[in-house]
């Protein structure tokens, strides 16, 4: 197990140098200098003085120098101008000249400054990170027990009527984006004049504006049912159908096997059989799943938290792209990537300890 | 529950006019229909029939468990006298398991993968009898034991994959054992095992049978098994029982066509080919849906009389003055059973010619490393050690051995699916040795030809019959023209007895015995002078297997190719080849001619091997020898002599010799070989296994 966990971790590392660097290379192509050089310097700078401000900036030199100092494995640029003013990547950060640090990437902690916040990028991720874990942590609250207990009530009796009813509504979340459902929570939810909250004021039953809260902004400071359901839900629902999905094969498969067969001929009561033969050789294809969802639930969090306005990882990304802060952007990317492999990595060993027949090393 | 009394003098399940259907989108299959049988308290009943004829949907009838679309349809089934087909859910879940137990087919797939052991064993006496987890843990570890499985403990903790396919059925008949039920079917719980595993399990339900006292219903389609376990059988086709009685009068005193020509067709490891020939049943099983007016085997019996038994369902008819024997035919009282067979063309043995095949020390190792996530150590597989033997034209060389001992290794080596790590192959003089397939010449290739073990894999689907026969000419250059090409396509279409008409049909269109006919067409293409047939009628049913041996040796002997017979049925072997050699681990264990081989003085593991064959012939008394524990892998093989840890002659060695040295090839009376220590007196004193009963 030990040896399988090094080899994963070292290729996780590998995959993540190559993915950041490809990310850095494509924030630092020149266009994206000479924009950045302009909106910090002046607009009106002439090219010969962009070209100087980059080299001055230390954006100049060999990519792979500057991607290394940016992870923090060579010395941070220094520059010493006319004036005698030192200048550099490590001490713009720490205001000392003579008390920098040679090294100051990310690997030091040194994510770099938003240009786009005026923050250190650490603080800016740190915080839209904790907003979006929540959002995820309630989404997965939802997601994963709804969608293995509609998989497996579809797929314990395959072709019967809950199947039938269960599926449809399966196929529907999944085939409609997080775009659209979102949209239609929040006319149906959310909205003065439309959906559900105009009825139910007629009625005196609410006395609010609208039902649910159509921003998720307060959620930031306090989250309730109100204002994070309907955020929660425009994610969940695809995973779920998704999900649901998976788990049903899955659930279908298993119960043609011939080892539920003998555990029926056993005389095992159905729900046994279910829970205690099919659950778990039936779990293991959608346990892969829900992890690899993990990074493409990102996906949705930048949609939905738009609509919500909710100020979460998705929303920064959004506008760190927006602004050419290149800084917050490799930021982000590095947390997404985190992210995938080690959700991924989750997986692996789960489908290792779910599944008896793989036997490690 | 209605619990009517039972007393024990009644039978324990008695079926009466069964008839079960599938319902499909297009029709209604009946896949049994009108059967009767009665299974008495402490009796084993066999149920015989070939593939499709209805025997697993009897069983699951039983069970009552015949998925989404099969439905009983009419007639009743009563256990300890209560009914079964009215019964609720509930009342049938407490029977499951508890009463009746069933065994199946493939002992991996009836057990929870992800379940330890132990953990499926329990449920069982915790569902019915309301155990407790600890008293149910200790009577699974005793019926563990009384299964013999070695190590109780260990085996109760383990995981199903962890298991040998043997060892699983052993715990699958534990499982049936957990509650003593009083009625226990079986369905086919041997076929997926090797003979001698297959001697193991059989010898063990008997036992279990004797001791607990439990009624059986063995299903099976070799008929040798049923004589050993079963106290009656009864005969099926085509989803009706067409003959039933007690096993010695069925098998001496058959009264009905289908069962006659089922004898007839299978080989027997006690008579030689011209003693006994074999003869195919014609024609093919009907389908459920296309059965004939009448009498269902009305189009391939030999005894069938227009205008009677092509009128009305026949009915089963009671023989008078047997015990419950009884037949579905209009005639048997008519028929002169006793008649010899027509006499059979005996037709003349090629001869056997020059040598066209040497090989000389030939290895194959192959290099693994464990582990499932690579890294790991490199282990050698020892396939094959040094393989020496020739073969002549004409002539029929059985290989067998159980599964894993290097049999299909050696055909792949030979066919230059792999080459071989060391040693020669010499094929008229031509060293293919280290030559891969793709560098051969094409007259090397179309020389050295394979007929597979399953037809249905082995055709391409989506081509007609005919154009993969021409494909195979192309590929080995025959014939200069389309029209000549197409000509000779008709002829081995001819030479294996199929319709030429069937060259327009689509693989799918063709019974098993057809597409092999086909396999072997196509194996015949190039002018083969040297055809493998790896196990190539075992995937077939009895009826048809008899049809295509027998056209494997009539196309020999019109062209005089050499055949190198891959199989593990001893009896087949007998029948059609002239020398046999005998496979455990990789090793060479014995060769000679088939009259060497099936006599004293054995190797102590074909003597094994010809014990553990079960042989559908009343007359024969056998030695049973019940081999202890399984083969072992092939990545550790137990130092010395390979058979060593299963060999109950081993302790007439002196010295411990078997386990440490590998004993060395020893020629005995003309080219008889063994790989063995014993010495010559104590194989001079072998008794022989099978003999016949006042011989
Ligand atoms: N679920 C099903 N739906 C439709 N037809 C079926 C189904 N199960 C079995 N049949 C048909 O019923 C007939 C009897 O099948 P059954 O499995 O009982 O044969 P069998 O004698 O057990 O054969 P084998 O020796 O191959 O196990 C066959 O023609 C088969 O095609
Ligand atoms: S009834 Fe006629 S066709 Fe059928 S088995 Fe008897 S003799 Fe043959
Ligand atoms: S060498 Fe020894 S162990 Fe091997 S078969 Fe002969 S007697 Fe048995
Ligand atoms: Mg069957």
């Amino acid at each position: 197990m030990l040896k399988f966990l090094i080899r994963r971790i070292s290729v996780m590392i590998f995959t993540a140098l190559v993915l950041t660097f490809v990310v850095f290379f494509l924030t630092n192509l020149p266009p994206n200098l000479e924009k950045l050089a302009r909106s910090e310097g002046s607009v009106r700078m002439t090219d010969d003085a962009v070209a100087s401000w980059i080299v001055e900036n230390g954006h100049g030199g060999p990519l792979l120098g500057r991607y290394a100092e940016w992870l923090g494995l060579a010395p941070g640029w220094t520059l010493t101008d006319e004036k005698g003013v030192t200048r550099g990547r490590c001490i713009d950060v720490y205001a000392e000249a003579g008390s920098a640090p040679t090294f100051c990437g990310i690997l030091q902690g040194n994510w770099g400054i938003s240009t786009f916040a005026k923050e250190p990028v650490g603080d800016v991720l740190g915080r839209s990170l904790g907003a979006t874990g929540w959002l995820m942590f309630w989404v997965m609250m939802v997601m994963v027990p709804a969608s293995l207990v509609i998989g497996i009530l579809s797929g314990m009796r395959e072709g019967a009527r809950t199947d039938r009813v269960l599926s449809v509504f399966s196929i529907a979340s999944t085939a409609t984006p997080e775009y659209v459902s979102g949209v239609i929570l929040l006319a149906v939810f959310a909205s003065v004049n439309a959906g559900l909250s105009p009825l139910l004021r007629d009625w005196g039953l609410l006395s609010d504006r609208t039902l649910f809260y159509g921003t998720a902004t307060s959620a930031m400071d306090k989250i309730t049912f109100w204002n994070f359901a309907l955020p929660v839900m425009t994610i969940a629902l695809y995973g779920i159908g998704y999900i649901s999905r998976m788990t049903r094969a899955s659930m279908t498969e298993v119960m043609t096997q011939q080892y539920i067969r003998t555990a029926r001929l056993k005389g095992v009561r159905f729900r046994d059989v279910v829970l205690r033969h099919a659950l778990r050789n039936a779990l293991i294809a959608p346990f892969t799943v829900i992890m690899l969802q993990f990074p493409w639930l990102l996906n949705g969090v930048v949609i939905t938290e738009l609509l919500f306005n909710y100020k979460g990882f998705g929303w920064t990304l959004v506008q760190a792209a927006g602004n050419n802060d290149i800084d917050l952007l490799l930021g982000c990317s590095v947390v997404a990537v985190l992210v995938v492999l080690i959700t991924q990595l989750i997986s692996d060993i789960g489908y290792v300890f779910l599944n008896p027949r793989i036997r490690l090393a | 529950m209605t619990d009517t009394p039972w007393d024990p003098s009644m039978p324990i399940l008695e079926i009466d006019q069964l008839s079960i259907s599938f319902f499909t989108r297009m029709r209604e299959i009946p896949a049994v229909m009108d059967f009767s049988c009665k299974v008495m308290p402490g009796e084993a009943m066999g149920l015989v029939g070939e593939s499709g004829c209805g025997k697993s949907t009897v069983a699951l009838g039983v069970m009552r468990d015949l998925g989404k679309n099969g439905r009983i349809t009419g007639g009743s089934i009563r256990f300890k006298g209560r009914e079964l087909t009215t019964m609720t859910e509930e009342q049938l879940r407490q029977l499951r398991g508890s009463e009746i137990a069933m065994i199946y087919q493939e002992p991996m797939a009836s057990l929870n993968p992800a379940m330890k052991i132990g953990a499926q064993l329990i449920e069982v006496p915790m569902i019915h009898q309301g155990m407790g987890r600890a008293e149910a843990m200790a009577l699974a570890r005793q019926i563990v034991e009384d299964v013999r499985l070695p190590d109780p403990d260990r085996i109760l903790q383990a995981f199903p994959h962890q298991l040998s396919g043997g060892q699983q059925q052993r715990i699958v008949i534990a499982m049936a054992l957990m509650s003593k039920p009083a009625l226990l079917i079986l369905d086919e719980p041997t076929t997926a095992l090797d003979v001698t595993v297959e001697a193991g399990i059989v010898d063990l339900v008997k036992d279990l049978g004797r001791k607990y006292g439990t009624s059986m219903l063995f299903i099976s389609h070799n008929l040798g098994l049923i004589l050993d376990v079963c106290d009656r059988l009864c005969v099926m086709y085509s989803g009706e029982a067409v003959e039933t009685g007690n096993v010695a009068q069925v098998f001496d005193k058959m009264r009905h066509p289908y069962t006659q020509a089922l004898f007839r067709s299978i080989p027997l490891p006690t008579a030689h080919k011209t003693s006994r020939p074999l003869v195919a049943i014609p024609g093919n099983f009907p389908l459920p849906h296309e059965r004939p007016n009448g009498c269902n085997f009305g189009p391939r019996c030999d005894y069938f009389a227009e205008g009677r038994c092509d009128q009305a369902d026949v009915r089963m008819s009671a023989l008078p003055e047997d015990d419950r024997h009884a037949s579905r035919c209009l005639r048997w009282s008519e028929i002169d059973w006793d008649a010899p067979l027509a006499k059979v063309v005996t037709k003349e043995k090629a001869a056997i010619g020059e040598v066209v095949l040497k090989m000389e020390d030939l290895k194959k190792y192959y290099s693994v490393s464990s582990g499932s996530f690579g890294g790991g150590d490199e282990k050698v597989v020892k396939a094959n050690e040094t393989l020496t033997f020739e073969a002549r034209a004409g002539e029929t060389l059985a290989i067998v051995g159980e599964s894993g001992c290097g049999k299909s290794t050696f055909a792949k080596v030979l066919m230059g699916l792999e080459t071989a790590t060391s040693g020669s192959i010499r094929l008229f003089d031509e060293n293919v040795q280290s030559t891969p397939i793709q560098q051969r010449n094409t007259d090397t290739v179309s020389s050295v030809q394979m007929v597979f073990q399953n037809p249905f894999d082995t055709l391409n689907p989506s081509m007609t019959v005919g154009r993969q026969i021409i494909r195979a000419l192309e590929i080995f250059k025959q014939g200069s023209s389309d029209a000549e090409r197409h000509a000779r396509m008709l002829e081995l279409m001819d030479l294996v007895k199929l319709p030429r008409a069937f060259a327009d049909r689509m693989p799918r269109q063709l019974s098993g015995g057809q597409k092999q006919r086909v396999g072997i067409a196509r194996a015949f293409a190039g002018g083969a002078k040297v055809v493998v047939a790896d196990e190539p009628v075992s995937a077939l049913d009895v009826s048809v297997q008899a049809a295509v041996t027998d056209l494997l040796m009539d196309i020999q002997r019109e062209n005089g190719t050499t055949l190198l017979f891959i199989s593990h049925d001893l009896s087949i072997v007998r029948y059609l080849s002239d020398r046999v050699m005998v496979m455990y681990l990789g090793h060479v264990v014995e060769m000679g001619t088939t009259d060497q081989v099936f006599q004293p003085p054995y190797h102590p593991y074909t003597e094994a091997l010809l014990s553990a064959v079960p042989i559908a012939d009343t007359r024969v008394i056998r030695k049973r020898i019940v081999l202890e524990g399984d083969i072992p892998s092939a990545m550790n093989p137990p130092p010395g002599c390979p058979f060593q840890t299963r060999c109950r002659w081993k302790d007439q060695v002196p010295n411990g010799l078997c386990d440490r040295e590998m004993p060395p090839v020893r020629q005995l009376q003309g080219a008889h070989q063994i790989k063995c220590h014993l010495s010559d007196e104590i194989l001079a004193g072998m008794e022989p296994v099978i003999k016949l009963a006042g011989e």
